[in-house]
């Protein structure tokens, strides 16, 4: 079991797992968003291939109305 | 002119005051997504399509250098590349002035990354020039606080900027209705930056519109050049000779 924080929020997961894998566990598939680790932004291409370890820290964002 | 996206009754309201106005780039704010909420929801950028409108991502909420920086990388992540941003930093959330020696950090480090940087200022012409030399493709300083609607409260050091920096100069914040817009335009800005002025009106579509003409109506009597203003001995606009008769004062 690992322990991530993801917009804040503690998330419970199986094992470490793809930064895709959560995508789509979080049912964020399809939707126009970008997410960065630990400080970091994790490009599209690279979602499939990093990793996200216990304690890690995603933010994931999308665009809302704004002046 | 550059027209915001928030505070709108609804996205369809966002888009046809939008389309009201004429602007083609739009401002957004980057926020965390809801996470297992709201399935299917409607995504603003569904109701106003990349193809017909350039995005202007921004850092409103950001207090300090290090959270703009990383909030317009996310953007550009979000944006599939696209670099051209609107830098802010904020100084206080109740007055929402700018934080200028933040806002120069930011500005540096994200010219440095090849972001084309717009960025909200002060009306202060030489932090804006600081702000041109270290490679800002914009500056916006700002007429009144964000979301006052008090109109141009300086336009003598708006003056200054325009006069000083040689990068386009754009009004952003404090436009509250279309006279607002059309001061900014005839003092020889480049564009004008409004949100609130346009969603707050009761009538949003119509202050759109309304808007439009301003900016239209300043840009071209800037344009035209101005008469120059006097006190008074104004040249009549009548021929002065060839009145009729003085009348004869009646004896009682």
């Amino acid at each position: 079991m690992i322990q991530v924080t993801v917009n804040g929020a503690a998330q419970r997961f199986d094992q470490p797992l793809a930064v895709s894998d959560l995508i789509l566990q979080m049912a964020l598939a399809g939707k126009k968003i970008a997410v960065e680790k630990n400080g970091e932004i994790v490009p599209k291409s690279a979602h499939g291939s990093t990793l996200v370890l216990d304690g890690d820290r995603l933010e994931i964002v999308a665009a809302v109305g704004g002046g | 002119m550059l027209v915001g996206t928030g505070k709108y009754k609804d996205f369809a309201q966002t888009r046809a005051a939008i389309e009201a106005s004429g602007a083609q780039i739009v401002t957004v704010a980057i926020r965390r997504t809801n996470i297992g909420q709201t399935k299917g929801e409607p995504s603003l950028l569904d109701f106003l399509p990349p193809s017909q409108f350039t995005y202007l991502p921004n850092t409103a909420g950001c207090y300090n250098a290090a959270d703009a920086v990383r909030t317009l990388r996310l953007a550009r992540e979000l944006l599939d590349g696209h670099d051209l941003v609107k830098l802010e930093v904020l100084g206080d959330p109740q007055s929402l002035y700018p934080n200028m020696p933040e806002t120069l950090v930011a500005a540096k480090q994200l010219v440095a990354e090849g972001f084309k940087v717009m960025v909200y200022c002060s009306d202060d012409p030489i932090q804006a020039k600081m702000l041109e030399d270290l490679g800002c493709v914009a500056v916006m300083p700002l007429a009144s606080l964000i979301g006052s609607g008090m109109g141009i409260l300086n336009p003598w050091n708006l003056q200054l900027v325009i006069d000083r920096v040689k990068v386009p100069v754009l009004v952003d914040a404090g436009v509250g209705t279309a006279s607002d817009a059309a001061i900014a335009m005839e003092l020889g800005c480049d564009g004008v930056l409004m949100n609130t002025a346009i969603a707050a009106a009761k009538n949003p579509v119509m202050m759109a519109r309304a808007m439009k003409k301003g900016v239209e109506a300043g840009r071209e009597a800037y344009l035209a050049g101005r008469m120059p203003k006097k006190l008074y001995s104004a040249a009549p606009s009548s021929p002065t000779g060839g009145t009729i008769a003085p009348s004869q004062s009646k004896a009682a």
